[in-house]
């Protein structure tokens, strides 16, 4: 009763990778628990809170609603791929230096959706942004300093 | 900013980045769920369906018989058995509560209670597994609130709880069967007097629904145990110590054989003390002899992990004609879910501490209810408590035609008045914040609009002390590890540094903070009550006395010198006495570094530390909302919050942790509560429907630092996260009259019970 096995082919953070997964898998799971790719992270499991957000095909997607097996022939881009071999992705160094984390669980999900945000509309207005990102769960900021990163990055 | 007396600081008041945070932008931060280990298997648990009921029998057979199955556990394989007919003095608990709660005992005692558990080679597996394992209950009939748990008649949770009074010197048992845990009662000076002297007397009643904590990081844990004895434990932790000796007490191991290492941690506010996997993964390592990672659901966290206590408030308050209190006496019943121990002692406390009031009665009740154990949530108890006593205040000042700050300031409790314990308040900043919330732009502006309001609150909460470690060495460039046993929940790995920096005249960068495992460190209490920067920078601030010392001592050996004649200097310089040729003899920090090895080795100290002079604090908030006449939806149009903080030392995290605390009293406020069926089914365990503020429900949330330093910590630290969460609720119910003209008598105030109101 336990499925076959299947082998998808993805493209990840640039990466071309073979990779045994079950039919039951979503793509969340097999990024962490098949490839041991851990940046995604669960907290809902069913699309509510935004923590394993990844951007797949140019599509923000939660990869928790996502089947693995969906994600044969496509492009992933992860928190992992955000940053560049020699530097923090802007949004990531603003992140940081204005401490719009926390605990820091909800980041990777915040970068991912923010980065899709600034590529579908680079200069946001606060309302905007709110609304883009009310599919992100924070606990920990209350949001402002997560909104303020965006609109700093946004501007330049 | 608002600061009386405060030093100069060279680094505290700064805002540089956490040493961990580029492993958190980057993805790398490795959180309890994240951890890999050679062998791992995953562990799931069975929860019970029904809210109340006899647990008649489990049959595992099918499960274990399932390939790619390692073990099964149920309470059973926890050491003792439940006594069931034990009866219990009041206020004293049976000691199996703890396992039983971890993995139900005779009865499932709250809808989604663990029944059993299993490890399988994968999630998907165990969960098949999970549905193969037969159980069989004879359901009994539910009790969720608090009003009904306290009923004659109403269902009986613990057969031995027989619980009298306990209050003012009476210590009385009953001999009937009760959902009351304890009572408790402060009392002070004579109400009956103080309410003959009022001009005024309003009593009222309120109640508030359950609220979760909401961190988005679900329990986790791993565990090994190993054929040595040895246990190892991989958790997110609020307290990588309290979680080892809770573990040790379930599992009756010596606390020596197991080490706990605390993972990155999403979230707690309070919801991260009590442990759930961790002797679950345990018992499932021993039993398959491999390493076993377990994580929640999010349905799971929602109906096993624990909620904060529902409450019931009755609180009566008599004033003079000008505005003084002259009595109060309140009365406080808090739904402690399915174990003893819900908040209210805090909340008793917290009640009436922003104000110096001599006649006083406040009592609580502790009741339990067929709803998961409460665990702490961010000033636990404090935000029932207080929002009943500030709703009355409200109502008062309307009565007297005052303005609420100034009926406030007429009350307000300072240094040298005495608290409802009987306690005189060292320094304490609660009048600061009101002349600054009054002084405040936003409340100095003018509103308008239909059906849009202002109201304000303030609030209280005492912060922790207790017990914390650290280690510190030196290195020969300078550099200096800072050992901590302080898990770090928010920035503490910068908070605490920075003090170390302050003491040491270095600088921030300099300095490498750790936070490691239980065999690594003292003890260390919790991540909680405010406490880590208060007492984490104390113990910074030793170990930095101490390094200085021994620099010093470093220095008059190499010059040849008594160490009495050496000085340090704030910038980090070890200077000397002249030399012999009337030359300057000193070494920055760098340079003396360099030295040690051959001056007698590198400086390595810890330390262990429990202040008792944590920093009561206050805050204060106004709000402007626009209520929405059609779908009873409320708008927060503008938002302040003023907090005495003693000192800020990252102002960016103190900045955040007031905002964090206000969005999760906002949705306390206007829309998160547990809803449960005639059954005790929790309807809503989804962060879909148990909906917390998002981004768009919120506008920037103001802030506005007071610092008034706590004079029991080197630095005046007073402890910041935990006081924000306490004047929203109230805050916003006072502004919901003036808007729209409805007192409300429960939170939430979500767009249904608004509605209710206005149609």
């Amino acid at each position: 009763m336990i499925p076959e096995p299947k082998v998808i082919s993805t493209t990840i953070n640039g990466d071309e990778k073979q990779v045994l997964v079950s039919e039951r898998d979503s793509l969340l799971e097999a990024l962490r628990d098949r490839i041991g790719m851990t940046g995604a992270k669960e907290g809902c499991n069913n699309g509510n809170c935004g923590a394993c957000a990844v951007i797949m095909d140019g599509r923000l997607v939660n990869s928790c609603c996502v089947m693995a097996v969906e994600a044969d022939g496509s492009e992933v881009m992860t928190v992992e791929g955000l940053a560049s071999r020699e530097e923090l992705h802007p949004l990531q160094s603003e992140f940081l230096q204005n401490a719009a984390l926390q605990c820091g669980i909800c980041t990777p999900g915040f970068l991912m959706s923010s980065y899709a945000l600034l590529q579908e509309k680079p200069n946001p207005t606060e309302e905007e942004a709110r609304f883009w990102l009310a599919g992100n769960l924070c606990r920990c900021t209350g949001y402002d300093k997560i909104i303020e990163s965006v609109l700093t990055v946004a501007k330049g | 900013m608002v600061a009386t007396d405060k030093p100069k600081y060279k680094i505290i008041g700064t805002r540089p980045a956490r040493p961990d945070g580029v492993d958190k932008v980057t993805g790398r931060a490795q959180y309890g769920a994240d951890l890999k280990l050679e062998g791992l298997i995953y562990g799931a648990v069975l929860r019970s369906p029904h809210a109340h009921a006899i647990i008649k029998s489990i049959d595992t057979t099918k499960a274990e018989a399932l390939p790619g199955v390692h073990a099964v556990a149920t309470n059973a394989d926890f050491p003792g058995s439940s006594n069931t007919t034990e009866i219990l003095e009041p206020g004293k608990a049976n000691e199996r509560w703890a396992a039983d709660n971890i993995l139900a005992g005779p009865k499932a005692l709250y809808h989604g209670h663990g029944v059993a558990a299993v490890a399988a080679d994968d999630m998907h597996i165990a969960q098949d597994a999970l549905a193969l394992i037969e159980v069989e209950y004879e359901i009994l009939p539910p009790v969720v609130d608090v009003q009904d748990a306290m009923q004659d008649g109403s269902p009986i949770l613990h057969s031995g709880l027989r619980t009298g009074v306990r209050a003012a010197g009476v210590d009385t048992k009953s001999d009937i069967e009760t959902n009351l845990a304890s009572h408790m009662r402060l009392e002070r000076g004579d109400v009956e007097e103080g309410f003959k002297e009022a001009d005024i007397t309003v009593e009222r009643e309120f109640t508030s629904s359950q609220f979760h904590q909401g961190y988005i990081e679900p329990q986790n844990a791993a565990a090994w145990w190993s054929m040595d004895g040895r246990l190892s434990v991989w958790t997110s932790t609020q307290g990588a110590f309290s979680a080892r000796d809770a573990t040790a007490d379930i599992l009756k191991i010596p606390v020596s054989d197991i080490k706990v290492t605390p993972m990155e941690i999403g979230g707690g506010f309070g919801g991260k003390i009590p442990i759930y996997l961790e002797p679950i993964a345990a018992v499932l390592s021993k039993k398959s002899n491999r390493p076993v990672k377990m994580w929640m659901e999010r349905e799971a966290v929602f109906q096993a992990t624990g909620p904060t206590a529902s409450s019931y408030s009755k609180v009566k308050i008599g004033v003079t004609r000008e505005g003084k209190i002259t009595a109060a006496y309140c009365t406080f019943a808090m739904g402690a879910g399915a174990f003893p121990g819900s908040p209210v002692g805090a909340g008793v406390q917290c009640a009436l501490a922003p104000y110096a009031i001599e006649n006083q009665v406040v009592d609580g009740l502790d009741v339990v209810l067929n709803t998961p154990k409460t665990a702490a949530y961010r000033a636990p108890g404090a935000p029932a408590t207080e929002y009943a006593v500030e709703s009355v205040l409200d109502e008062i000042a309307e009565q007297l035609d005052m303005d609420p700050i100034d009926l406030r300031l007429a009350n307000v409790a300072e240094e040298g008045d005495r608290n409802s314990s009987g306690t005189p308040w060292p320094k304490i900043g609660a009048k600061e914040v009101l002349e600054a919330m009054k002084s405040h732009p936003h409340y100095l502006s003018e509103i308008q609009g239909e059906d849009v309001g202002r109201g304000i609150a303030v609030g209280f909460w005492f912060n922790g002390g207790m017990e914390s470690s650290s280690s510190a060495r030196v290195n020969k460039d300078g550099s200096i590890a800072l050992i901590m046993g302080s898990t770090d929940i928010g920035g503490t790995r910068a908070s605490i540094p920075m003090q170390m920096a302050e003491t040491l005249g270095v600088t921030y960068e300099q300095i490498a903070p750790q936070v490691t495992d239980t065999d690594s460190v003292g003890y260390t209490a919790v991540t909680g009550g405010s406490r880590t920067t208060f007492a984490g920078g104390w113990v910074a601030y030793e170990l930095g006395q101490m390094i200085k010392s021994e620099m010093k001592e470093r220095a008059a050996k190499i010059w040849d010198v008594d160490s009495g004649s050496i000085s340090y200097t704030d910038d980090g310089e070890i200077v000397g006495p002249n030399d012999k040729d009337g030359n300057e003899q000193k070494f920055s920090f760098n340079e003396l570094a360099g030295k040690l090895q051959s001056t007698g080795g590198l400086i390595a100290v810890s330390a262990s530390s429990s202040h008792t002079t944590q920093g009561a604090a206050y805050g204060g908030h106004i709000v402007d909302l626009k209520v929405d006449r059609d779908t009873g939806k409320v708008e927060i149009l503008r938002y302040t919050a003023v907090q005495d903080v003693g000192t800020a030392i990252h102002p960016s995290y103190v900045e955040g942790q007031i905002q964090g605390g206000v969005a999760q009293g906002i949705g306390m406020a206007l829309n998160e509560e547990y809803y449960y069926d005639d059954d005790g089914h929790l309807m809503n365990g989804s962060f879909l429907d148990y909906r917390i503020p998002v981004a768009n429900d919120l506008p920037m949330l103001d802030v506005e630092l007071v610092e008034v330093p706590n004079p029991g910590h080197p630095y005046g630290v007073r402890g910041v996260g935990e006081v924000p969460i306490v004047p929203p609720q109230p805050t916003i119910r006072n502004a919901m009259y003036d808007a729209i003209g409805v007192r409300f008598y429960h939170n939430p105030m979500s767009p249904r019970r608004v509605l209710d109101e206005l149609l």
